[in-house]
C-alpha cells in the first residue's frame, strides 16, 4: 500500500475546448510519502514531549542521537548505492524518533546510534530502500542492540520530572516486576498502577511509557484515516483477551487486561509499527488475522517466554508473513478463470 | 575434463575463488555459520574438510571405474564416512580440547554438500592427481571462507582474534551468536560479490558465477 503516486504534470489547460478528453486518473490524491511521515511523526509529538518531560534530558540526548544517526545512515547509504538522497521524506527521521522511543533514557548514547545505523543501512537499504524492506527497520535496529547490548537495554530509570536530572535512580519496569517478583511488589513499588501507566509516570523506554498521549496521537492518524483499526485495535484487544483468559495466577479468566495493554510497548507498537505500510498487510481480512497473531504471540512471549515484554518479536516475526497473509487473502478476481496447469 | 592435461592453476584458482564453496555455491552453509563464532574454531574446522575432501577426491578417483553408477551415491557416502571417522579418531587421539568443543561438528562432515559433490562432479570423471588438487582447492576455500567469518565475527562480536583480545569496549554480542551468523555471512557474501563484479568483471551472484 505504498500510497506514493507519481507526480504528473497537470494537463488540463485554463479554459477547456468544447469536446476535451483526457485520460484517466482524473483524480488525483493530494498525499505523499513525504507527507505521510512527517504526520506520523507529528503524531508522535505529544508522547515525546511527555518523555522529554519525565526523563529530561537524557531523553532529549537519546531522541537527537537517534534522529541525527538514522538520517545521516539513510543520506550515506544513499550516496553509496548511488540513488537519489530522500532524506527529507522524514521515512528515516521516523525511523530514529521509533528507535529513541524505544531504548531507555539512561543509555549510552553510541547504543541507540548503532540500532539506527543497523536499521537503515541493513534492514531498509540493503534490502532495496523504502518500500522493499522486509522487516521494520526501527524493531530490527532495536532487536539488535537488545541482543548485544543486553544489560543498558535492560536497566530503566525512575521518571524524574525534571529537564536538568542526569542521573536517575534504576527502577524496575512494571512488566519485569510482575514477571521476576509478582504481584505484590508490583503494587509495593507502584501504588497508583493504572494512573502511572495511563500517564506514564513509570520505569520503560522513552516513548512507550505514556499511554495517553500515544493514544492522542493515534486518535489522530486514525481521523486523517492514515492507519485504520484493523491491526492495532485487534493486537490490543487479543492481548487483552488472552491475558484475562491466561494471565492470573489463580486460574483462567483472572488475569488482569488491562495492566497488560497499557503497560510494556504495547501501544507504541501497534499504533505506530504494526501499522507500517511496507511490513504489514494490505488486505483488510488479513490485517486483522496479523493484528490478532501479533496479541497472541506477544501474550505468548510475555507469560511464557524468557523476555519481560514480547511486542518487538511478536511484529518482527508477524513481519516474515505479512506477504504470505496478502496472497492468500486475496480475494478472487470476479470472471477469471483460474489458469491452466497453474495451480496455487 | 577428462582430457590428459589438466590446468592445475585453473582447479585451483576455480575451488578458492569461482566456485568458492561458501560464498559463491552457498553450500554447507549451516557449519560455516555454526562454527565460526571464533577463528580457532573455523580454522581447525576447515583444516578438517581440507584433509577429508582431499582423501575423499582422492579415493573416489582411485574407485571410480569400479562403482557401478547405480550406487555411487551410498558408496561416496561410505567413503566420506571412513574419512570422517579416521579424521574425527585422529582429532580426538592427539587434539583432546579442540575435539570436546568441535566433535559433534566434525561428525557432521559426512553430511557437508560440499565434499559429496565435488566427489560427484569432480573426482568421479577426473584422475587421482587433479581429484586430489580439486579437493585440496575447494577445501581451502572452505577454509579460507571460515577463517574470514571467523575474523569477523569475533572481531566484532568478542573484541578478540584467536582468542586474544585487542580491545576491551563492550563488542557486539549479536555477531557471536547464531543471528549474527547470518549477518556476517549475508554481508560478506554481498561485498565479495561487489569485488568481484567492480574489479574482476565478474557477474557476482552465486552459484558458480564465471
Amino acid at each position: 500500500m505504498e500510497a506514493t503516486p507519481k507526480e504528473q504534470p497537470k494537463v488540463q489547460p485554463k479554459a477547456p475546448p468544447e469536446f476535451f478528453v483526457s485520460i484517466g486518473p482524473h483524480m488525483r490524491t493530494e498525499e505523499s510519502t513525504a507527507k505521510i511521515m512527517w504526520t506520523v511523526n507529528a503524531a508522535l509529538l505529544p508522547a515525546t514531549l511527555m518523555s522529554v518531560y519525565f526523563f529530561g534530558l537524557p531523553a532529549i540526548l537519546v531522541i537527537i542521537v537517534s534522529i541525527l544517526a538514522a538520517v545521516m545512515a539513510e543520506a550515506g547509504m544513499q550516496k553509496l548505492l548511488k540513488k537519489d538522497v530522500t532524506v527529507s521524506d522524514g521515512s528515516a527521521f521516523l525511523t530514529g524518533l521509533l528507535i529513541a522511543m524505544n531504548v531507555p533514557a539512561n543509555i549510552p548514547l553510541y547504543i541507540p546510534a548503532v540500532a539506527s545505523v543497523v536499521a537503515i543501512a541493513i534492514t531498509k537499504h540493503l534490502f532495496g530502500g523504502l518500500g522493499y524492506n522486509v522487516f521494520n527497520p526501527a524493531l530490527i535496529g532495536r532487536a539488535f542492540i537488545l541482543v548485544s547490548f543486553a544489560k543498558p537495554m535492560t536497566t530503566y530509570t525512575q521518571p524524574v520530572a525534571n529537564i536538568m536530572a542526569m542521573d536517575a535512580k534504576t527502577m524496575a519496569t512494571p512488566l519485569s516486576l510482575l514477571k521476576e517478583d509478582g504481584i505484590a511488589k508490583l503494587l509495593e513499588v507502584y501504588p497508583n498502577i493504572y494512573q502511572d501507566l495511563l500517564m506514564g509516570n513509570r520505569a520503560g523506554s522513552l516513548g512507550e511509557t505514556a499511554t495517553i498521549a500515544l493514544l492522542l496521537g493515534a486518535v489522530f492518524l486514525m481521523i486523517k484515516r492514515y492507519i485504520t483499526w484493523h491491526i492495532p485495535i485487534t493486537f490490543i484487544a487479543t492481548v487483552g483477551l488472552l491475558t484475562w483468559v491466561f494471565g492470573g495466577k489463580s486460574g483462567l479468566m483472572t488475569g488482569d487486561p488491562l495492566f497488560h495493554m497499557m503497560s510494556g510497548g504495547l501501544i507504541l507498537g501497534a499504533f505506530f509499527m504494526a501499522t507500517d505500510y511496507v511490513t504489514g498487510p494490505s488486505i483488510r481480512i488479513a490485517q486483522v488475522l496479523f493484528g490478532v497473531s501479533c496479541g497472541a504471540l506477544t501474550v505468548l512471549i510475555r507469560l511464557k517466554g524468557g523476555y519481560p515484554e514480547g511486542v518487538m518479536f511478536a511484529i518482527l516475526l508477524m513481519n516474515c508473513f505479512a506477504p504470505l497473509l496478502d496472497r492468500g487473502m486475496r480475494s478472487r478476481v470476479f470472471g477469471k478463470a483460474a489458469a491452466k496447469g497453474v495451480k496455487k | 575434463m577428462t582430457t590428459d592435461k589438466v590446468n592445475y592453476g585453473t582447479i585451483i584458482k576455480n575451488g578458492i575463488f569461482g566456485e568458492n564453496p561458501v560464498f559463491r555455491l552457498a553450500l554447507s552453509l549451516c557449519p560455516a555459520v555454526a562454527v565460526t563464532s571464533g577463528v580457532k574454531n573455523g580454522f581447525l574446522m576447515g583444516v578438517a574438510v581440507l584433509f577429508v575432501m582431499t582423501m575423499v577426491n582422492g579415493t573416489v578417483s582411485l574407485l571410480r571405474n569400479f562403482i557401478n553408477p547405480k550406487v555411487r551415491i551410498p558408496s561416496y557416502m561410505f567413503i566420506i564416512a571412513t574419512w570422517v571417522t579416521v579424521t574425527d579418531l585422529v582429532m580426538a587421539a592427539y587434539a583432546r580440547d579442540v575435539y570436546k568443543q568441535m566433535g559433534l561438528y566434525i561428525m557432521l562432515i559426512v553430511a557437508f554438500a560440499i565434499v559429496l559433490s565435488r566427489a560427484e562432479m569432480f573426482a568421479s570423471k577426473n584422475k587421482l592427481i587433479p581429484s586430489m588438487v580439486d579437493g585440496a582447492a575447494m577445501g581451502m576455500g572452505f577454509l579460507l571462507a571460515l577463517v574470514l567469518l571467523g575474523i569477523f565475527r569475533e572481531a566484532l562480536g568478542k573484541g578478540s582474534l584467536w582468542g586474544y583480545k585487542f580491545v576491551e569496549t563492550k563488542p557486539l554480542l549479536i555477531m557471536i551468536m547464531p543471528t549474527g551468523g547470518f549477518f556476517a555471512m549475508g554481508l560478506m557474501m554481498g561485498w565479495l560479490n561487489w569485488i568481484d563484479r567492480k574489479f574482476f568483471g565478474g557477474t557476482g551472484g552465486g552459484g558458480g558465477g564465471h
